[in-house]
């Protein structure tokens, strides 16, 4: 079974654009957590901003999943359970405190601007498009990030202190990135989207220059975790999906 | 200080100013109760719309569907947006966010009290939306032509994002009315819960009004909250007949001679209950406004700390 010129399978598609979407919806979700709670009125209005990118993304990339099966957005956000989610753990990591956030956001939107900066030219023209919009979004988000790294790692003990803790602590996911599921593979064959493989050293290099200007450093264990891509996921996501879902859930059949 | 000539020279002169309709900017003389009481109700606004981002923001995780989720996170962030532009109209007249926030997390200054209620359903969004807009919307198109300059134009920005606001709520709950029987249930429910809160907002009646006449007489103030509360009720009526809710109160009704809409009495032991400190979340919102700023204390010192360094680093060069 293929679809257009790409000679991608229908298959492939809904998994490469499910993965990329629920990293979209799930880490949208968790910057939304931050709602009255952040730092200052001006990061209240950054964070919100790049929740609303990433849910306009999640929304776009899910539309373009359901449509092989005729599921739309919302029958794919709201009735699949954890185990059908594709995210990558580091998106579904509780925020912590505004370092963690900050790390997480550094660590995954640098490696979705790569991608997207990539697929930009990529052979699936749906693809293509979404990225080409996400891939502006993507760059400020990036920047955002590094800026706040940056400023927290060379701005007082205190917050040096947490920036080398978030590390630590999100560290342990970043290998997962670069892991690429069967579909992907395939989807790379055809020249969809980037073999990841030809991003990590572009991403290590980016995070690394920024960490050392920053008077951070690389945590020198390896990255461990994986399996969210596969449906395996850590215990956080659960208690996320039940939140966002409940209300919907709790009233089959109806409209919003 | 007793009052000298030049002092009364000068209000006078400022009075006249304000009675020809001129708007009073930040470089201009101004007698200093008008300055506090400025600052006191541009605080009071600006707090309101920062602790009004907790009832709605309750949602945003929860939200039925991904457009409205959208619309709910976009609302919310305009809200940051209005608090900070008031903020900064409040500063031109002398005194700082940090200042401000201070003291609304101290509990001396205050912020519109219908945030004090709880939002329990979905429908919730949509009834705030619908009637606490409607009703800000209301009071602020009259502040448009506030004689406070940076104010009266900070208002006509807000008032045009407020409507947007209030016709996506009216539209969550036209979805809700027109939905399954159980959705119906909750808008109505909602609707019963926030419509006299709403009619709460404009301030007790004109015969207990301690502010009004000075803040007229100065056009700080240039409609008064009787009057206010009955072009908000005379505007809503139709709209719910339009969304097939009912208001709750069996007093509503129209009457010819006077061109408005009749409705029942307010329950202002409730209001005062609420002003006062006692409502379901009063406690509950501050101690979230000051976990954030607390919280966020070491953030903002970084970046301060950081702001520093990189300044020597540029002089240094």
């Amino acid at each position: 079974m293929t679809a257009g010129v790409a000679g991608l399978s229908v298959v492939d598609l809904r998994e490469v654009a499910l993965g990329f979407g629920d990293d979209c919806l799930v880490l949208s979700h968790r910057l939304a957590e931050w709602t009255t709670h952040a730092p200052e009125l001006e990061e209240e209005m950054a964070l919100a901003n790049l929740a609303l990118d990433l849910l306009g993304q999640a929304r776009s990339l899910l539309t373009l999943a359901g449509e092989a099966d005729g599921r739309d957005e919302d029958q794919l956000a709201y009735w699949r359970d954890d185990r059908d989610f594709r995210n990558l753990l580091l998106v579904e990591q509780p925020n912590g405190d505004f370092a963690v956030t900050m790390t997480r956001q550094l660590l995954f939107s640098t490696f979705q601007e790569l991608l997207y900066r990539w697929m930009v030219t990529g052979t699936e023209p749906r693809l293509a498009a979404i990225a080409a919009k996400g891939v502006m979004e993507a760059r400020y988000h990036v920047e955002h990030a590094r800026l706040w790294v940056q400023r927290l790692g060379g701005g007082t003990e205190e917050s040096h202190r947490r920036m080398c803790r978030a590390l630590d602590l999100l560290w342990p996911y970043t290998e997962e990135l670069f892991e690429p599921t069967e579909s992907w593979s395939r989807a790379a064959d055809q020249g969809a989207v980037p073999p990841l493989s030809s991003i990590e050293e572009p991403w290590r290099h980016s995070i690394e220059s920024l960490l050392v200007d920053s008077g951070l450093e690389i945590p020198g264990f390896p990255a461990w975790q994986s399996g969210g891509r596969l449906g395996r996921h850590s215990e956080h996501l659960g208690h996320l999906l039940a939140e966002m879902q409940h209300l919907h859930r709790s009233h089959p059949n109806a409209s919003w | 200080m007793p009052p000298t000539n030049s002092d009364e020279s000068r209000n006078l002169a400022f009075q006249q100013a304000i009675d020809a309709d001129r708007t009073v900017e930040p470089r201009d003389w101004m007698p200093e109760r008008y300055r506090s009481t400025m600052i006191r109700q541009i605080a009071q606004h600006a707090h309101s719309e920062i602790i009004g981002m907790q009832p709605e923001g309750n949602w945003i995780t929860r939200a039925p569907s991904l457009r409205r989720k959208a619309i709910l996170l976009a609302k919310v962030q305009d809200e940051a947006g209005h608090g900070l532009y008031l903020y900064a109209a409040a500063e031109t007249l002398g005194v700082g966010r940090g200042e401000l926030t201070e003291l609304l997390i101290t509990g001396r200054q205050k912020y519109s009290s219908i945030f004090n209620y709880p939002t329990q359903t979905w429908a919730d969004v949509g009834a705030i939306g619908w009637l606490v807009d409607g009703a800000a919307i209301t009071n602020q198109l009259a502040l448009t032509k506030t004689s406070y300059g940076p104010y009266a134009r900070a208002m006509v920005r807000i008032c045009r994002e407020e409507s947007f606001h209030q016709r996506q709520g009216f539209e969550l709950l036209s979805e809700l009315s027109r939905g399954t029987v159980a959705q119906h249930e909750m808008a109505q429910d909602a609707v019963n819960r926030w419509w006299w809160p709403a009619l709460m907002m404009f301030g007790p009646p004109d015969t207990e009004s301690p502010n009004t006449a000075q803040s007229m007489a100065w056009k700080i103030k240039r409609v008064s909250n009787d009057e206010l509360r009955q072009r908000f009720v005379d505007m809503t009526v139709p709209q719910a007949q339009a969304l097939a809710l009912d208001l709750p109160d069996p007093q509503l009704r129209w009457n010819e001679a006077r061109g408005h809409y009749d409705f029942g009495p307010i329950d202002w032991e409730e209001f005062r209950q609420v002003v006062g400190g006692h409502g379901a979340c009063n406690a509950q919102r501050i101690a979230v406004r000051r976990a954030a700023d607390e919280d966020g204390a070491w953030v903002r010192e970084a970046a301060r700390a950081w702001e520093v360094r990189q300044n020597s680093r540029t002089s240094a060069a």
